[in-house]
């Protein structure tokens, strides 16, 4: 086997990130160090394998996922075994698990296991003292290998473990301080509300296997015959006659697939669990909401294109139900988070409804047929928001340490003290003898009322004290916002505005999306400048900015600080020059001169033929480009007329809610109260049912109750055993012996001791026998009559016996 | 020749003589009197019927029953005497405990 | 010449009336030593019958024995025990139920005599006591083939009678 041939290396790619959770968890768990070495050396091989997968892809197999092209018929890597059969001959279907590598493919290896090795040296320094430290590099490396799982799976099942996987890890992360109540609430919230996405994805992924025998990528994408079936079938057709609400068997597989990557991507209305999640360590919060987790959802649903838009006529604006579902819910989601982005003072809060925002971009362009921008915005993004969490985690990380820095100038230990209590911060173990068991790392609302490292209206003027963090979270804010031509997301921003107002002349659809998501771009460039204007713009509004630093001058700081900055170095350069790859050649000047470096869009070259018809190329028109700046210029512009001008100070309120009102700030602020919505339509009769309807009246009142009752009635059944056992059974046990006695103590009165008497009784038998002798031998008519005359002698002589003994005894 | 059936009746007679004696008289040596009475009832009876059975006729078995009544008879004096020697020395003896021969008033073989 | 029958006949009732009175002036005398003497009375007419029923050994057996010895060891019993002679009723309290039993007894017995009177058994041979009865008696009662056994036993009987009769009338040592 040669083992740098692709088909058989992708195998291993997912392996040394699952074989690391199981080694540290095992064996490894004590030592810090060994399980630091296996898990980044794990994640190491496995983006070097990657790497190479990425680097054959690009320069010698540019036409990868070609059929015919020069990975011979098949046109991808890949290879699968025969895992589950089901049935025998010819009616054998049989799932298979495999790997597929494909232009897709390619470009989420590239991304991904790259972040992840970027995170996981960040949190090298980040979660340096934590004491559950391994713990938290298995469950890292369980969500990698789920992640790169996912990214190679070459079928649906294979994929929908991963994304369990995922899920599973992300609530382990989440709730990784979980002596926080609010953090293993977030937890659980994250984990419940997505399975309510798995739960109708894997529904659809049923239907499919159903419908079609098989969950292959290849064989259901790839194949136009299997999706025109699909695409004709009526939904359910068995039970409901005309399709299920007229859908086809497609776009029910589809509306049921979107709903997985409507949880998993955390779009409305799953999208309450995002910024709970928050409580996580920041690394976990990078991870998983800017690189991996929500990205899958997207990946999904830019794998399963060809499915969801089976029946579209996109070139004539027909979309099919997914389609539209995608980009309803998308453009809704982006515009709808957008606007709580606007409100809040939590630094990754902000950072979380942006992500929402984001994703719902992608999957809006999605929706309108926009497939490489969709996938080009994936892929910036990661690089972006990754970089904006990190460094985000810097920000806290200095803000905590400013704050010991501010009380350690006051009185004593005994503030200092309780300062560390309240904050718990785990990273200042050099404060020894403290030693707070990681009780709660970053703390949020709950923890002091009296400071909140990550509030932002306590930061400001960090960029004297960070200046690292401040170029980075720049670069990412930039990159977020859409700064013109410099920056990623400004090329693949600006590409789905180019597609969606290529489509808006042919689908009303598109202008919705285009409309939204216009206002949006403007919205997000809007919050950027205020975030990162009250962050480290202006002046520091406490003491603790005054003092915040992450480098404290100690070499133990500067070592700390390399694994702080050294990935964001990595993913701000990614995060500027991304975006070159999906330079439109059309474009002025730029374009030209992209073009004349050899490089004709390569992103949607490559990428585009994953699907089996490559999307038309887009000529270059200027309408997409003036959007994009002036949805840019005027957010900035807005940003900068309200938080640059004049700085905001301490104390003073955030000039947002003098622009929007109160009211409407505050609803904002709270989320529209999509959360208090859910509590009372959802959680509360949910909770009923369990504690009163369940317990209650099912378990306690009914269930008790018929075996309290079985049992009364075994209690009464065995009182009444035992009864007739006292007096049936002892009755007749003691009565017989009873009644014996009382007869033999009246009998024996008949030896008296008189001889005489005895006497007597011998001739009155004598006699007796003698008459009935005579009786019988004489009078032999007259028998009967002596019978009866004895009888009623016998009787009456009883009857005085008896009487005349009781009379005696008396 | 006087019918047997005077002798039976006569010995019916005193036997029934006998027995209410027996039955009736308190005194232990007047109940001795009465079985006296009986016994000689019952000899009166066998010597009657070995009269009237003469003669001898044999029986089935070879059996010579010629003078089997008055042996019998004779068996009986024997066993009256010797009847009458140990009654009346139980009740001398009686006497001698309790002070009494009242047949009724030795009952301490009761229940 | 007078009538052997009548004779017979009224021999037999003397000696019946004997017999009889004697037996009942036994019961019937209050005085126990009378009693006693009723009682030689009455076992003088039984002899008297056995001597009309040809047994006269049996008669003399009867007079020596009976009336000789028996009757004096019940005289000597009286006069042993004489204080409590005539202190008390003679008859105790449960005599009507003697008298009627005593009296069914005889009426049945000699009901069922009367019925039977005609029965082969009853109205049987009265043929002639032949031969020397007295010494058939004495053969019979030691031919070994006859009563000897009985005899021995008798003997036995009274040697038996006789230690225990001592040994219970003894005075306690």
């Amino acid at each position: 086997m040669n083992w740098s041939d692709p088909n058989y290396l992708t195998w291993l790619i997912p392996i040394p990130p699952l074989v690391a959770f199981f080694v540290i968890i095992l064996a490894a768990g004590r030592s810090k160090t060994l399980s630091h070495i296996i898990a980044i050396g794990c994640v190491f091989s496995s983006w070097l394998m990657s790497l190479s997968i990425v680097l054959a892809a690009v320069t010698q197999h540019k036409d990868l996922g070609l059929v015919g092209g020069s990975l011979g018929p098949k046109g991808v890597w890949g290879g699968s075994i025969n895992w589950l059969a089901n049935g025998t001959g010819s009616g054998l279907r049989a799932i298979n698990m495999g790997v597929l590598v494909d232009p897709l493919t390619v470009i989420m290896l590239f991304m991904v296991p790259l972040a992840c090795l970027l995170i996981f040296i960040y949190s090298l320094g980040y979660m340096a003292h934590d004491p559950r430290n391994t713990r938290f590099f298995a469950y890292l490396s369980l969500f990698a290998g789920g992640m790169l799982l996912l990214v190679v799976a070459d079928n649906l099942l294979m994929l929908f473990i991963g994304w369990e996987i995922m899920g599973l890890c992300s609530y382990l992360l989440i709730g990784f301080w979980y002596e926080k109540p609010s953090a293993y609430k977030a937890a659980m919230k994250a984990f419940m509300t997505t399975r309510i996405g798995d739960v109708i994805m894997m529904l659809g992924i049923a239907y499919l296997w159903a419908s079609t025998g098989t969950l292959n990528f290849r064989d259901v994408l790839h194949n136009q015959a299997t999706l025109d079936m699909l695409a004709k079938a009526p939904a359910l057709s068995s039970v409901f006659n005309g399709g299920f609400l007229g859908l086809s068997a497609a776009a029910l597989i589809g509306i049921c697939i979107v709903c997985g990557t409507i949880g998993k991507s955390a779009q409305f209305p799953l999208h309450v669990w995002l910024p709970d999640a928050m409580e996580g360590p920041t690394p976990v919060s990078a991870m998983i909401h800017a690189a991996t987790m929500v990205s899958a959802g997207v990946y999904l649903v830019i794998r399963m294109f060809p499915l969801l838009s089976a029946g579209a006529n996109i070139e004539a604006g027909l979309y099919s139900p997914p389609m539209v579902l995608m980009a309803v819910v998308g453009a809704f989601t982006a515009l709808f988070s957008a606007t709580i982005a606007l409100a809040q003072n939590d630094i990754k809060k902000v950072l979380a409804y942006s992500t929402i925002s984001q994703l719902g971009f992608m999957i809006a362009a999605l929706g309108i047929g926009a497939y490489v921008a969709a996938a080009f915005h994936l892929i910036t993004h990661a690089f972006f928001k990754a970089l904006l969490f990190l460094g985000s985690g810097s920000v806290i990380h200095g803000m905590e340490h400013g704050e010991h820095a501010a009380h350690a100038g006051h009185a004593g230990h005994d503030s200092h003290v309780a300062a560390d209590a309240a904050h718990g911060h785990d990273a200042h173990d050099s404060h020894a003898g403290h030693g707070e068991p990681g009780a709660g790392h970053a703390p949020t609302e709950d923890v002091t009322p009296t400071f909140d490292p990550q509030d932002m209206r306590n930061m400001g003027g960090l960029r004297h004290t960070m200046p690292v963090t401040h170029l980075t979270f720049l670069i990412g804010g930039a990159a977020l916002a859409g700064f013109p031509i410099i920056t990623a997301g400004f090329w693949s921003k600006d590409e789905i505005f180019a597609d969606a107002f290529n489509m808006s002349s042919r689908s009303p659809l598109a202008i919705f999306v285009l409309v939204a998501l216009a206002l949006a771009a403007t919205l997000t460039a809007l919050y950027t400048v205020r975030q990162i204007a009250m962050t480290f713009w202006g002046e520091p509004r406490t003491e603790a900015a005054k003092h915040a630093l992450h480098n404290d001058g100690t070499a133990e700081g500067r070592a700390i600080s390399f694994e702080l900055t050294f990935p964001l170095i990595i993913l701000a350069f990614f995060a500027l020059v991304a975006g070159f790859v999906g330079v439109n050649p059309g474009f002025p000047v730029i374009g030209s001169l992209v073009k004349s470096l050899g490089f004709q869009e390569p992103f949607a070259n490559f990428v585009g033929r994953t699907l089996l018809n490559a999307p038309a190329h887009l000529d270059f028109n200027g309408w997409p480009v003036l959007i994009s700046l002036t949805v840019f210029g005027l957010g900035a512009y807005l940003g900068w007329l309200l938080y640059v001008r004049r700085p905001v100070v301490a104390g003073q309120p955030d000039p947002m809610e003098g622009i929007l009102g109160a009211d409407l700030y505050r609803i904002l602020q709270n989320k529209y109260y999509v959360d208090e919505f859910y509590g009372w339509a959802f959680i509360s009769p949910a909770r009923w049912i369990a504690e009163v309807f369940t317990y209650q009246v099912l378990d306690k009142g009914l269930i008790d109750g018929i075996l309290h009752m079985i049992a009364r009635a075994a209690i009464y059944t065995g009182n009444l055993f035992r009864e007739f056992n006292r007096v049936v059974i002892d009755g007749v046990g003691d009565g017989i012996p009873a009644a014996l006695i009382d007869a033999a103590r009246s009998l024996r009165g008949v030896q008296s001791g008189h001889i005489q008497q005895y006497l007597l009784y011998a001739l009155v038998g004598v006699l007796w026998v003698g008459l009935n002798l005579v009786v019988i031998v004489v009078f032999p008519a007259i028998i009967g009559w002596a019978a009866l005359a004895q009888i009623a002698i016998a009787l009456l002589l009883v009857l005085i016996f008896n009487m005349s003994s009781s009379k005696a005894s008396e | 020749m006087v019918p047997l059936i005077a002798y039976l009746i006569v010995a019916a007679g005193l036997f029934s003589l006998g027995m209410y004696a027996v039955l009736a008289r308190r005194n232990a040596i007047a109940i001795l009197m009465g079985v006296e009475l009986m016994l000689n009832a019952v000899n009166i009876n066998l010597v009657a019927f070995w009269r009237f059975s003469q003669p001898v006729t044999e029986a089935a078995n070879g059996l010579k029953v010629g003078m089997a009544g008055q042996a019998f008879a004779a068996f009986v004096f024997v066993v009256a005497a010797a009847e009458v020697a140990v009654g009346l020395a139980l009740v001398i003896s009686m006497y001698r405990n309790r002070r009494t021969v009242i047949a009724e008033d030795i009952d301490s073989l009761k229940f | 010449m007078p009538n052997v029958d009548v004779v017979q006949w009224i021999a037999f009732v003397v000696l019946s009336l004997l017999v009889l009175g004697g037996g009942l002036m036994v019961v019937a005398d209050q005085n126990l030593f009378h009693g006693a003497l009723w009682l030689l009375v009455c076992l003088f007419g039984v002899a008297g019958l056995f001597v009309m029923l040809s047994a006269p050994f049996l008669a003399a057996v009867q007079v020596l024995v009976y009336m000789g010895a028996i009757v004096i060891l019940i005289i000597f019993a009286i006069m042993l025990t004489q204080k409590m002679m005539g202190q008390r009723e003679a008859l105790n309290d449960r005599w009507p139920v003697g008298l009627v039993m005593a009296a069914m007894a005889f009426l049945l017995t000699s009901f069922v005599l009367v019925l039977a009177s005609n029965s082969p058994l009853l109205a049987g041979a009265t043929g002639n006591v032949t031969g020397d009865t007295i010494l058939k008696l004495g053969n019979s009662l030691v031919d070994t083939g006859q009563y000897a056994l009985p005899f021995e036993l008798a003997s036995l009987l009274l040697t038996a009678a006789m230690i225990g009769a001592i040994v219970i009338a003894r005075e306690e040592a």
